[in-house]
């Protein structure tokens, strides 16, 4: 049990995928102007991680690992998950039609995501076992939502802030983007192991 | 022979996940109407959005489920409306085919300039220095941003003048909705004369901005038959619903700001040429 939260507060706080692995930068830059669709953007990875996590582990453990075919990894995992998403975009218009338009666009756009894939290659890294793997795709897209919540309340208030011209648009955006990633900087020694 | 064991792998992987979506497909698969796409077809496809929905794909969806009738589509002309009507099988239904104007001919040669503007190429930014650098504060500024939004390549923009092409104009109301000053207006087709002028100064200061503004001489309102004109804030207003384009209101125009526009609208015949 230790581990697993270990594992939970370390992926979500001390490596945040976003702000201090820089994994998933595209969504984090692109879908942040207003909550409401960071929030279905930020569900719709997590849900993804998920699912990815746990049918990459069982791909990886029975199928790459006997045969040594670790080397194969990456293309295996990336045909997992796009598998995956075109599963889910699938099931989801037929059983929950409403989340199917929130998400929209989102949803296959989550198959190119890198989040996804470096957490698959992460839990190959550190040899998890299945459920840590689980949880620490769970966690990774709880960092990921949090850390698209703050910075698009960020954007939110960046509209009708008072920004000198040159940087107005991206480059505020950017500049705000790096501040709150130095501020998980400051989580950096929360777990000792 | 090794090698073929990762070659076996990773299409046998991609083979099975092949299989498991065609399967997916199938057990999870939504029945879409059809007819949503046969209408979607018989729409412009301009995605303007002057129906009030989301683009064209949204409309169809509309007309389809929620039974909305086709003739909110002010593009396509009374030709679509027919046509998707009859597919869906229902009446046929009125159109109001609205043509954009322009109210005001204030052109370079007509209209004095307070200040030479060199700034960028938008009505919105000119309009933020003075309002503009066209003596008078109501008239068209001559830069384009209604050209830039218009999808039908129906404005041109002339000697500091927007003019709309009839023909080409829809009706979809981006122009309206862009211009800093508000003159461009939604005006019935049918309805042919307009006051084409849209200063509210009184008649010596519209006289010294512009030669061919509204002076509020009120001779329009005198000689209209049906009491189809009426002055707003020194400016003649023609009521469209009223007025039976009989064109005395023009004849007797001392500025010559009321101008007959009726057109052969092409959105008006049952079947137009191609």
């Amino acid at each position: 049990m230790k581990e697993l939260f270990v594992i939970l507060i370390g992926a979500i706080f001390v490596e945040n995928f976003v702000l201090s692995k820089f994994l998933g930068i595209c969504p984090f830059l692109g879908v942040s102007q207003k909550t409401s669709t960071a929030l279905g953007m930020s569900g719709a990875v997590t849900f993804v991680l998920v699912i990815s996590q746990a049918v990459t582990w069982l791909v990886n453990k029975f199928l790459l690992e006997p045969k040594e075919l670790e080397y194969l990894q990456t293309i295996a995992f990336i045909l997992t998950i796009a598998a995956l998403v075109q599963f889910v975009e699938t099931v989801l218009k037929k059983l929950i039609p409403s989340l199917y338009k929130a998400l929209g666009v989102y949803l296959p756009l989550i198959t190119t995501n890198c989040a996804v894939l470096g957490s698959a290659l992460i839990f190959v890294e550190r040899d998890y076992s299945f459920l840590e793997a689980v949880v620490f795709g769970f966690a990774a897209g709880i960092g990921f939502t949090l850390a698209l919540l703050l910075f698009s309340g960020i954007r939110e208030r960046l509209e009708t802030a008072d920004i000198p011209e040159a940087f107005k648009g991206m480059p505020i955006t950017l500049i705000s983007a790096s501040l709150v990633s130095i501020t998980f900087v400051g989580f950096a020694g929360l777990i000792i192991s | 022979m090794s090698i073929l064991i990762p070659v076996a792998i990773i299409s046998g992987l991609g083979l099975a996940f092949g299989l498991a979506l065609s399967v997916s497909a199938k057990v999870f698969e939504v029945k879409v109407d059809e007819r949503i796409a046969v209408v979607r077809e018989m729409l412009p496809g301009a995605n303007c959005g002057a129906c009030g929905y989301t683009g064209c794909d949204g409309f169809a969806e509309a007309i389809v489920n929620e039974g909305v009738h086709a003739s909110r589509c002010p593009v396509g002309g009374i030709a679509v409306v027919n046509s998707i009507s009859d597919y869906m099988g229902v009446d046929e239904g009125s159109i109001d085919l609205n043509v954009a104007r322009v109210l005001c001919q204030g052109n370079c040669d007509n209209v004095k300039i307070k200040y030479n503007y060199q700034g960028l190429d938008d009505c919105h930014t000119a309009n933020a220095l003075s309002s503009g650098m066209d003596a008078c504060h109501y008239g068209c500024i001559g830069l384009g941003s209604c050209k830039k939004v218009c999808q039908f390549d129906a404005i041109i923009v002339e000697n500091g003048l927007a003019y709309i092409d009839a023909d080409k104009c829809t009706g979809c109301g981006k122009c309206v909705a862009e211009c800093p000053k508000d003159i461009i207006a939604l005006i019935p087709v049918l309805s042919g004369f307009t006051v084409k002028c849209n200063s509210h100064d009184k008649g010596a200061a519209a006289r010294k901005n512009c030669n061919v503004g509204c002076i509020s001489c009120q001779k329009c309102v005198k000689v209209c038959p049906v009491d189809a004109i009426h002055m707003d804030n020194f400016l003649a207003v023609i009521d469209p619903t009223k007025c039976i384009n009989c064109g005395e209101c023009a004849a007797v125009c001392p500025q010559h700001c009321i101008t007959n526009t009726i057109v052969k609208n092409a959105k008006l015949k049952p079947n137009p040429a191609g």
